[in-house]
């Protein structure tokens, strides 16, 4: 870390020691209250209020004062929260893919509401009777056999947090220039939720596995029954045919009444809908693993098989539309994850890489799932670039933009936001602040 | 190696274990595969899978006129739009080449590396709207069809499981495997 202690001091008002990055960045611990006491801060102008001028007298407001609503079967949220929504790239329902993205820049925490939870679906939404769907797991086993929904439930059940993650989600950022779009537009295609469901080995205990079977193939019963190859040895490690997410029915966006879970791995591998598994001893090469799920290279080649959603991280607020308010203290908050394990460590920069300090991450780090940094901040007033850079437990650095475009290329001109002209982006992001507190993404 | 190796080694093992039915509540019903046939629709780039049938570019034209067009545009060149946003369905016949790093700029001759994955994405998921209605033929047909047109095959070709799979796509050894460690030998 470079810029300890000096940097920062033209507000005037803060112990040097809290310092720990240029711009006014400050320890991690600065909003952990016990620590911020020991650290004998208190009152040296840190603390939220910023303002002198005293409160108006307190009344009693409207909702106070009469009966309330009646309480409904399924609750939705306040009328006042109406924009906490998602963005939907096919509003009107034209007959092509359909996205909607997760509004990360008005949620906190670590998991995405079910409502929230983003969706890609490419012939619409099935409506699919639990009753009737079956799921059937043939090829290279011993024994074929068909499972009802409500024989899976019979079984031993497993529950882990997981992020999924579009191959797609960030593609706008293969961008030469820097793009006018927010967090929702530019990283909406992720989100993260406790699934809970029947391991998939345990299924393949009672099917048997033939030992040629080195591939599995995954299909939903959606529209399109789309299909995709998965190693069978991600089916022996830690997948799971998921029945429930965050503790309720899976939604039927998101794969009702069951799909693949297949964590750290490409959303489009974790099958929604999934109606049958079929193991093999080669990949099928279906359309979305020859064509879409691809990554054309500066070389002329392209990567295939790109299954592992590799260690990433955004901030989410401050970010384009959650602006700073006025001058004084901030906490910078963000969404850190990696395919490959727990993210190990998160550091934030408030003047566009040049000194970094390390943020507080939230508790419990779980492997291959959100984890929510945080960064106490300073801010003067003038301009800053804030990014955030995650470590994973495998070793593994998130790329600085210049790394990544080194090694996968840039677009040669500026694409649509809504577009995927390239897939698997997690380069590190940059968001500027201008003096008046408006945020907005740049290259830096 | 190593991973199959192991496969191998966990293949074993569970069928000794699952000889003996081991501890699952074993609620799956044996299903003869006949009986999964009519879900039975991948198809792999050996052209196992593929069923019996056959059809010619000129078969497929009228099909294609009649079933695909409207969102694909006539002759497959695409760019029709139904509604406001994005055009409803990608060119499926363009001479086009690839722009560095763009992928809306891979198509079908460029890019894909199997002909075999036109006939399987067709019979599962088009037309758009009654997935799942067209005969093997017609399959066939529409396959050859969008071959002939982006010049993969001749136009008098008939396309069946014999000679789908000895198409040779232009790009089939374009690709780089990302996670070779995770991926096994094929």
């Amino acid at each position: 870390m470079t810029g300890i202690g000096k940097v920062g001091s033209r507000t005037g008002k803060i112990d040097h020691q809290t310092v720990v990055a240029a711009n006014g960045l400050l320890d991690r611990r600065v909003l952990l209250g016990r620590a911020a006491a020991a650290a004998g801060i208190l009152g040296t102008g840190v603390g939220l209020s910023t303002t002198t001028a005293g409160a108006e007298p307190v009344t009693e407001a409207p909702w106070g004062l009469a009966p309330g609503n009646p309480v409904p079967p399924y609750q939705l949220p306040s009328k006042f929260a109406k924009n906490v929504v998602r963005t939907l790239a096919n509003p009107n329902f034209e007959p092509r893919t359909s996205q909607s993205r997760t509004p990360h820049h008005l949620l906190d925490g670590t998991i995405t509401p079910n409502g929230l939870h983003f969706t890609i679906v490419h012939g619409g939404v099935p409506d699919i009777d639990p009753e009737v769907h079956r799921l059937a797991i043939h090829g290279l086993v011993k024994r074929p056999l068909i499972f009802s929904l409500e024989t899976l439930l019979r079984y031993p059940m497993t529950s882990r947090v997981a992020f999924v993650e579009c191959g797609g989600n960030s593609a706008p950022l293969f961008s030469p220039q820097a793009i006018e779009a927010d967090v929702q537009a530019l990283h909406g295609l992720v989100s993260c939720a406790e699934w809970t469901g029947v391991k998939l080995s345990t299924l393949l205990d009672e099917t048997g596995i033939d030992p040629k079977a080195t591939w599995f193939m995954a299909e939903g019963a959606d529209p399109p029954h789309l299909s995709r190859s998965v190693p069978l040895g991600k089916a022996l490690d830690d997948a799971i045919v998921a029945l429930y997410q965050n503790g309720e029915p899976l939604m039927p966006g998101n794969g009702f009444p069951m799909r693949l879970l297949l964590p750290g791995y490409e959303g489009n591998m974790n099958v929604k809908y999934l109606r049958r598994i079929k193991l093999l001893d080669r990949p099928e090469m279906s359309f979305y693993e020859s064509k879409v799920y691809t990554a054309p290279l500066p070389s002329g080649k392209a990567y295939r098989f790109y299954f592992v959603n590799e260690v990433k991280s955004f901030i989410t607020n401050p970010s384009p539309r959650r602006p700073l308010q006025e001058p004084g203290l901030y906490e910078i908050s963000g969404i850190a994850y990696s395919g490959k394990g727990r993210i190990s460590k998160v550091m934030v920069s408030a003047d566009g890489g040049l000194s970094w300090a390390e943020a507080a991450l939230q508790q419990p780090v779980l492997s291959m799932a959100f984890t929510r940094f945080r960064m106490p901040w300073r801010w003067s007033g003038g301009t800053a670039v804030l990014q955030s850079r995650a470590w994973d437990e495998d070793g593994n650095a998130q790329p600085t933009r210049a790394q990544f475009v080194a090694a996968r290329g840039e677009l040669p001109s500026v694409p649509s936001v809504l577009g995927f002209a390239n897939h698997h982006f997690n380069a590190v992001v940059s968001w500027a602040v201008d003096a008046k507190g408006e945020v907005r993404h740049v290259y830096a | 190696m190593y991973m199959r190796s192991l496969l191998l080694f966990w293949g074993l093992t569970t069928l000794a274990v699952g000889n003996a039915l081991a501890e699952g509540p074993n609620l799956g019903k044996p299903i003869d595969p006949a009986d999964i046939a009519a879900w039975n629709i991948d198809i792999e780039p050996d052209g196992a899978g593929l069923p019996a049938g056959s059809g010619t570019s000129a078969q497929g034209s009228s099909t294609f006129s009649a079933k695909c067009a409207l969102c694909h545009g006539e002759g497959g060149r695409g760019g029709v739009f139904l509604g406001q946003g994005a055009p409803a369905a990608p060119a499926l016949v363009d001479d086009k080449k690839i722009v560095g790093i763009d992928e809306a700029t891979v198509t079908i001759a460029n890019y894909w590396p199997y002909a075999t994955t036109l006939f399987d994405y067709i019979r599962r998921a088009m037309p758009w709207t009654e997935p799942r209605s067209l005969s093997n033929d017609e399959v066939y047909a529409l396959t050859a069809y969008i071959l002939a047109q982006n010049k993969l095959i001749d136009a008098e070709a008939t396309i069946n499981a014999q000679t789908l799979p000895k198409v040779q796509m232009p790009n089939r050894n374009g690709f780089i495997t990302r996670f070779p460690e995770r991926t096994p030998l094929q």
